[in-house]
């Protein structure tokens, strides 16, 4: 299973000039140049950059809405709730490439191709993150929430102060999920980016490895580059994220 | 007290808490966002596929079932819908299969779990463009590993192009995704196996039952809402396959690779043709419709949601 992985790694650090050498995992000399020359040849910089904002705008209207919309199937009254939340369930089930067509058009009706409000705004909420919250809200003792209403706390200050603070766990899972599937997307950037400035990491790799298909060790060092972030989250994630993968059987 | 006083009551008695104005607040985003890029979209894309458009003239013209019959008899489309198929059936069974073979083995106490469990799952959470960029490599023919490796083994590589070869390239990409996917898989089985109680295994070993006969008669039986679970989360997942075909054969050779998601991209923003395109996500849309069908009546509304 990680053998592809070590492979990838070693390739990366290998010179070109032994690229052809038996292909033991550990190579004979590391050189980071390949690194160096990667970063030069395509602007993965920029893709970086085009990522990381994607990825945190995603991740923070997430945490935000998602639980805010939770909260309100969680603890408050009001009518056309049920149907409001199987509305939202219901969304779920509709893949991706039935909304594409209609979704760009929307974005480009805006003006919003080659913009990073393209990139993050439709992805802002998920019916997945609503409901994940909801569960873990509803783990919460109300006597908390009534406690803090007699002091005088309104709905959404109990929200805030209450609700998310004690929220840690639930929230992490949220924004790891929602991480790793924001900086791993390839469809929708693909679509809403022409601009090569606009490119994230995954597109970038895609389109680089048009362009550089033989030179193996750059390849090598872009992937490892695009790979490194999730690597990271998911190391220091793991646990949670694992874990709920068990119990609720949502992929990432 | 009449249906409708009571909603009013209720709607009342709410409203007084204050419950009404601070929801319209908290689901706000939720709705404006949903409405705009979820339910909009999606009756819209239904408005399309019973047109004729390129996405820039202005005009649209009605063309009714046509998109859908011209899909019918697309010997493209069906070719497409054969290989997504064929992908889709070979990732869920294979990789359900190997998955509860690998669960088992881990499960019984070969320790370091922890650390197997994240060798597994690390091509979950790995990039799908990253893991075909790294699977296209390792199967270059003559350099890349899958041939060297062979070649240490004593067997000569039968030096098919791989990725260029006809019979050989769906089989890749199959493995590709197998690969990807079986992580996920153990995790849950091994969430599933660690629920049976230990007393049935000690009481059928005491009656003289082998390892075989154990796992054929004890973990098989009541594993199998989680095979099934698996099979079917695996089979919605796998028929919307795009991003590794794109990245490691863009549909070929010859077609071969060609699955439905990367014809509909290509119909939509190579050709321009919106309504087909349209018409193929409705497609897609039903079959997973009825495979999300099969898994509500299975495991009940709440399940099918996860």
């Amino acid at each position: 299973m990680v053998i592809p992985f070590l492979w990838m790694l070693t390739l990366s650090l290998k010179p070109v000039s032994l690229l052809h050498q038996a292909p033991y995992l550990i190579p004979t000399s590391f050189e980071l140049s390949n690194y160096a020359e990667a970063w030069d040849a395509a602007p993965f910089a920029r893709y970086y950059l085009n990522s990381a904002i994607m990825t945190g705008g995603i991740v923070a209207g997430q945490v935000i809405f998602s639980s805010l919309a939770a909260y309100a199937f969680a603890r408050l009254q009001f009518p056309g709730k049920e149907l409001l939340f199987l509305v939202f369930l219901g969304t779920m089930m509709v893949p991706f490439h039935v909304i594409l067509i209609p979704s760009y058009l929307i974005i480009d009706r805006l003006g919003w191709v080659d913009s990073y409000a393209a990139l993050i705004v439709p992805r802002m909420i998920s019916a997945f993150g609503i409901f994940l919250m909801r569960q873990y809200y509803q783990g919460i003792p109300r006597e908390l929430d009534e406690a803090a209403m007699i002091d005088g706390a309104g709905r959404l200050g109990i929200w805030w102060r209450i609700i998310m603070p004690l929220s840690g766990p639930g929230l992490a899972t949220l924004a790891i999920f929602a991480f790793m599937f924001a900086w791993n997307d390839f469809l929708w950037p693909l679509v809403v980016t022409n601009d090569p400035n606009m490119r994230t990491v995954q597109l970038g790799l895609a389109m680089f490895q048009g362009r550089y298909g033989t030179q193996w060790t750059l390849l090598m060092a872009g992937t490892v580059t695009a790979t490194l972030p999730t690597l990271l989250i998911f190391l220091i994630g793991q646990r949670w994220f694992i874990q709920s993968i068990a119990q609720t059987g949502m992929k990432g | 007290m009449t249906a409708m006083a009571r909603v009013r009551a209720g709607w009342q008695h709410a409203n007084r808490r204050g419950d009404v104005s601070a929801a319209a607040m908290a689901l706000a985003p939720a709705v404006i966002l949903f409405a705009i890029f979820n339910i909009y979209p999606l009756l819209y894309s239904g408005y399309l596929s019973v047109m004729e458009w390129d996405g820039f003239s202005p005009d649209k013209s009605y063309v009714g079932l046509d998109n859908y019959r011209a899909l019918v008899e697309s010997a493209t489309f069906r070719n497409a819908l054969g290989v997504t198929l064929q992908y889709t059936l070979s990732v869920a069974v294979l990789g359900v299969a190997a998955s509860l073979v690998i669960a088992v083995l881990l499960n019984s106490g070969v320790c370091g779990q922890n650390i197997y469990r994240l060798v597994y799952f690390l091509p979950v959470v790995t990039s799908t463009v990253a893991a075909a960029v790294v699977w296209r490599y390792l199967m270059t023919p003559g350099t890349g590993y899958a041939d060297v490796l062979l070649r240490d083994l004593g067997i000569t590589p039968p030096n098919p192009t791989w990725l260029r070869n006809p019979t050989w390239a769906l089989r890749i990409v199959m493995l590709v995704g197998i690969w990807k996917r079986i992580g996920f898989n153990i995790v849950i089985y091994l969430a599933g196996l660690q629920n049976i109680p230990k007393e049935f295994y000690e009481a059928a070993t005491v009656d003289g039952a082998g390892t075989w006969a154990r796992f054929r008669h004890i973990t098989i039986p009541l594993i199998s809402p989680i095979t099934l679970l698996l099979v079917i989360m695996s089979i919605i997942d796998s028929f919307l396959i795009f991003d590794v075909v794109y990245v490691m054969t863009d549909g070929g050779p010859i077609g071969t690779t060609e699955v439905v998601g990367l014809l509909l991209y290509r119909e939509a923003f190579r050709y321009f043709n919106l309504g087909t395109a349209s018409a193929m996500g409705w497609v897609i849309f039903a079959i997973v419709f009825a495979v999300t069908m099969v898994q509500w009546k299975f495991f009940g509304a709440r399940e099918a949601s996860l």
